[in-house]
């Protein structure tokens, strides 16, 4: 570990209870790598307020031993991406759900179970399992994946050979009320081969998910994912990707309701002439017990003439509470990079709130680099514009709303999706009047 | 059509008087023009009839076919047949102008009782609309206004007023930022509406707007109020001698 952590007595202790109540997995080709993220963690300690990236995120109920209950919510309407032709893994409370899962078969891509492969002692994902997540952790401590990559109880392994020809869906149920599921997929993309992966649900009480996605050379990754419905969930997941040279990397996350959300995302380029874009719409309504949603987004540039994009946008009101702590990295040789990230939230009352905390660190001197962020309400120019025209007040804020998180949304190139993902905003927005 | 009787309106915030008693009757099937000189109250009386945030109406009434518009929302307005042009039309992105304008139509329809258009009968009905003033489909697809230059936009609010056949017209300065070919070509949009049953007012600095689309009644205004009414040689006379003359004549 490269970071300094403060040692005391009280993470000590609160990281053992954690690690108490852990099974960990024994053997197979991931047995190292789960003892090594033991250490990790243990080194670390869980993180606590004081830590420079849990100032605005409280990671107490994270922590605990136990997950906080939280009651599963019926699902309103057709699931997302009901419509779209794709291959559907389902699991529920984090345990595989083989009657509601299609068969693991795609063509141009292998899908295997963690839980299963992990019987054998060779496999190609020990390259990857928990290797991404390590690099991730310097310069900034991220135990929750180190935890993640130590206890993981299954998760998929996916080598993308070839042009995937529809999306591999995940979809993550709920039931028990107290379901504290840790998953952890790797995704392996050869060069020039492609894939779309759909994560969707609730997935559990407290959920701890960790994505490594390695794209080689040439590969294509897009990542679509919706985080919902259940209001007393709460969530830590993490992203980690390596984007090849010419490869593209393309992460989307919707997030709706939850009490607690903390999305991290670490990507880093390491081929020239890669692209990197990740984006984020998080709308949350406080009304429901509460909603605090956190994007944290490191992006790390290592080659020549890369671009990458953070897209992150916020709707809030009552009392909901909204966190961006983005940064783009630039080391040295880092030549002709393009950054660029914005962070934005439109607030709907005045109860409500947004933290962000934008950074850039630049080591090359020919680059280009750009932030923004900012916070307001709903113009009222434009609303009184559309109303002007007939349109009622409520029906006008939501086509504003919508405006305002074009942005993010514009980030998923497949317009079907995007249409499913819009489709599920305009319901939510629907259901939240008055 | 449209009677607005001693209307007096303040800024919310500060209170300052703007309109200090408007007086004025718009006939249906008439074109009427406001001209008057910056600050005079001319577009602050064309956001009060629309029904925007931040004026206090102090006294007076306004009516649209004997129905008070002023305490309804803007949206009631809108559906009882009051459109505004804007002089700056807004930038929505993200939201197409297509979807748009089939979301107001609809709003409007159903505010009255009617049928809604299904997605068919409306691409048929804006695509022969917007061909009359050379809007093209590409302009339709992108978002309300983004992109679009000034005759566009103002284009743009043609095809608004086209699609939702209002009754009052209200232009706020629709010549403004336009050259003299895209003028033309809004006031083609403009005057192809013209109808015995319907009524516009039309607000601007000069006349030449009012050498296209040809008013029945021009009114100068000044100070809050409508201080001279004529025929279109009012306008010709502004034009010749600025207001100068004018609000001298009646100091």
């Amino acid at each position: 570990m490269t970071a300094l952590v403060k040692k005391d007595a009280r993470r000590i202790d609160a990281t053992e209870a954690r690690i108490a109540t852990l099974t960990l997995p024994s053997g197979g080709f991931s047995a190292p790598a789960r003892a090594d993220a033991l250490a990790r963690l243990r080194a670390a300690g869980l993180p606590v307020r004081r830590d420079e990236y849990w100032k605005f995120t409280d990671p107490a109920a994270l922590n605990a031993p136990e997950a906080t209950a939280a009651g599963a919510m019926a699902e309103i309407g057709a699931p997302l991406f009901a419509e779209r032709d794709r291959v559907r893994i389902v699991f529920n409370d984090g345990v595989f759900d083989a009657d509601a899962s299609d068969d693991l078969s795609l063509a141009g891509v292998e899908i295997q179970r963690l839980a299963e492969a992990d019987r054998a002692d060779l496999h190609w994902a020990r390259d990857l399992y928990g290797v991404l997540e390590a690099r991730g952790q310097s310069p900034v401590l991220r135990p929750h994946a180190a935890l993640n990559t130590a206890a993981a109880s299954d998760g998929l392994l996916i080598r993308v050979t070839g042009t995937a020809p529809k999306p591999l869906h995940i979809h993550y149920t709920h039931s028990g009320e107290t379901a504290d599921a840790i998953l952890h997929h790797c995704v392996r993309v050869e060069p020039g081969a492609e894939l779309t992966l759909l994560e969707t649900g609730p997935a559990a009480a407290r959920f701890n998910k960790v994505l490594e996605v390695d794209v080689a050379e040439g590969g294509r990754f897009h990542h679509v994912r919706a985080q919902g419905r259940d209001h007393a969930r709460r969530a830590i997941t993490h992203v980690f990707a390596r984007v090849g040279r010419e490869a593209l990397f393309k992460s989307f996350t919707l997030t709706v309701n939850g009490v607690m959300t903390r999305n991290e995302a670490l990507i880093e380029i390491v081929g020239d002439n890669a692209v990197a874009h990740v984006a984020g719409a998080a709308l949350g309504d406080g009304k429901d017990g509460s909603f605090h949603h956190d994007d944290t987004v490191f992006v790390t540039h290592d080659a020549v003439a890369c671009e990458s994009r953070q897209v992150f946008k916020k709707v809030l009101k009552n009392g909901a509470t909204g966190v961006f702590q983005g940064k783009i990295l630039v080391k040295p040789g880092a030549q002709k990079t393009d950054g660029y990230q914005i962070s934005q939230s439109l607030l709907l009352d005045e109860d409500s709130q947004f933290l962000a905390k934008p950074e850039l660190e630049i080591y090359a001197d020919d680059v280009k680099c750009s932030h923004g962020s900012t916070t307001g309400a709903i113009d009222e120019t434009a609303l009184f514009y559309l109303r002007s025209r007939g349109v009622p007040v409520e029906d006008a804020q939501t086509l504003l709303i919508l405006s305002f998180l074009a942005d993010a949304i514009a980030e998923i190139e497949d317009a079907e999706i995007a249409a499913d993902i819009v489709a599920r905003l305009e319901g939510w927005l629907a259901r939240r009047r008055r | 059509m449209l009677e607005i009787k001693n209307l007096h309106v303040e800024l919310e915030d500060g209170g300052k008087s703007i309109l200090k008693g408007v007086n004025l009757t718009v006939e249906a099937g008439k074109v009427h023009a406001i001209m008057g000189p910056n600050g005079s109250g001319k577009s602050t009386l064309s956001y009060v009839l629309s029904g925007r945030d931040g004026y206090a109406v102090t006294e007076g009434s306004a009516t649209l076919e004997g129905e008070e518009l002023l305490e309804m929302e803007p949206e009631e307005r809108a559906a009882a047949g009051l459109f505004l042009a804007f002089q700056y039309p807004v930038e929505i992105p993200g939201v197409g102008n297509m979807t748009f304008l089939r979301t107001a139509v609809n709003a409007q329809r159903k505010a009255r009782g009617e049928e809604e258009l299904s997605a068919g009968e409306f691409l048929k009905i804006v695509r022969e609309k917007a061909k009359t003033l050379k809007i093209d489909a590409e302009m339709l697809k992108r978002p309300v206004n983004v992109g679009f230059s000034g005759g566009e936009k103002k284009r743009n609010e043609i095809l608004q007023m086209a699609m939702l056949e209002p009754r009052m017209c209200i232009l706020d300065e629709t010549d403004s930022g336009l050259d003299v070919d895209a003028m033309k070509l809004v006031a083609e949009g403009v005057n192809a509406l013209r109808d015995p049953g319907r009524a516009f007012l039309v607000i601007t600095h000069y006349q030449r707007l009012l050498d296209h689309i040809k008013p029945d009644v021009v009114h100068i205004m000044a100070d809050g109020r409508i201080i001279k009414t004529g025929g279109p040689e009012l306008a010709l006379e502004v034009e010749k001698n600025g207001y100068a003359d004018i609000l001298a004549e009646l100091a």
